[in-house]
């Protein structure tokens, strides 16, 4: 069982995977339908403008729950993070595999979202207040602090990764087992056709959109604590 | 009894090794029944909190959940990319 996204063709050592190829697919949909739904905008919205202004007013409101005043500038990022992750894991349901079921399209995001957090928290509380904040409550912590803070995007990455890639490999032996098993009465797959759908409604629907939200939250909450550290009494 | 070439007893222990690491679900599957079991308790008892619950135990579930992927990633490196092979 091959289980890496297949390579489509390589220009010397770089190779094109599936995983860019979707990405690019999927960045340049996403932006048509941007440029598409705020094209001629009605006072009185429909269409495709309809559905625009609920995605962006959700966004607005869950960034302004967690993050308050300041939300305003952080929520462009969270907005790409969330409708990227959720829509690039749902790829399952067209056949297709999943951009996010590859280490090398998380672990950039992580770690744009991990440096955004040091530099946030530098910029709020300047370098002094940041090192303070890291050795606390002790000095002998900050080796700690330290460690447990480069963990983060590697948890980061790899929860959103490991999930949609679990469900990966679940739905394919599930195909190919109700493949095997009705090959046996007549030849023709006809048990693929209904039986898996509770399991991609839950792997393909119900998991990236809950794994996008954990990602973007996570991104929020610890930008968040970085601008405001935790008082310690 | 036929000899086993190196290789093949590397598999062989490789695919034991992915069994045992998958044992750490024992304690994300008891982390995360605490957690619903007190968001259930919260919410029983300040039915109003629930939207706000209901989000804290899914990043909590997340949070705990990471144990466990770790060892899934484990897992399937051993199966599909051993790197001992």
């Amino acid at each position: 069982m091959e289980l890496g996204p297949r390579v489509i063709f390589s220009i010397g050592n770089v190779y094109i995977t599936e995983t860019v190829c979707f990405t690019f697919i999927l960045s340049i949909l996403m932006l048509i339908f941007a440029f598409v739904a705020t094209r001629n905008m009605q006072k009185i919205p429909h269409g495709a403008q309809n559905v625009a202004e609920l995605i962006v007013g959700f966004i607005y409101n869950m960034v302004k729950d967690v993050m308050g005043d300041v939300s305003e500038r952080f929520t462009p990022y969270m907005g790409t993070l969330i409708s990227f992750l959720a829509i690039g894991s749902m790829l399952g349901l067209l056949d297709l595999r999943p951009v996010t079921a590859d280490l090398n399209c998380t672990a950039p995001l992580a770690l744009v979202t991990f440096i955004m957090i040091h530099y946030n928290a530098v910029r709020a509380q300047t370098a002094v207040g940041y090192i303070k904040e890291l050795s606390s409550p002790y000095a002998f912590m900050l080796p700690l602090n330290l460690i447990s803070d480069c963990m983060f995007p590697v948890t980061l990455a790899c929860r959103i990764f490991g999930n949609i890639l679990a469900g990966v490999i679940i739905m394919t032996l599930v195909y190919g087992g109700l493949k095997t098993l009705s090959l046996h009465l007549i030849p023709v797959p006809f048990l693929q056709i209904a039986f898996p759908l509770p399991l991609n409604f839950w792997f393909d629907m119900f998991e990236p959109v809950l794994q996008a939200y954990i990602f973007t939250m996570l991104t929020m909450v610890f930008i968040d604590n970085g601008r405001h550290p935790v008082e310690s009494d | 009894m036929t000899g086993f070439t190196g290789t093949e007893l590397i598999a062989a222990f490789s695919a034991l090794g992915a069994g045992l690491a998958m044992i750490a679900m024992t304690g994300v599957g008891i982390g995360i029944g605490y957690n619903a079991g007190k968001t259930v308790e919260s919410t029983a008892r300040q039915p109003e909190a629930q939207g706000t619950l209901l989000k804290l135990m899914l990043i909590g579930v997340a949070l705990t959940e990471t144990a466990g992927i770790f060892a899934l990633i484990i897992a399937i490196m051993l199966l599909f990319a051993n790197p001992l092979i």
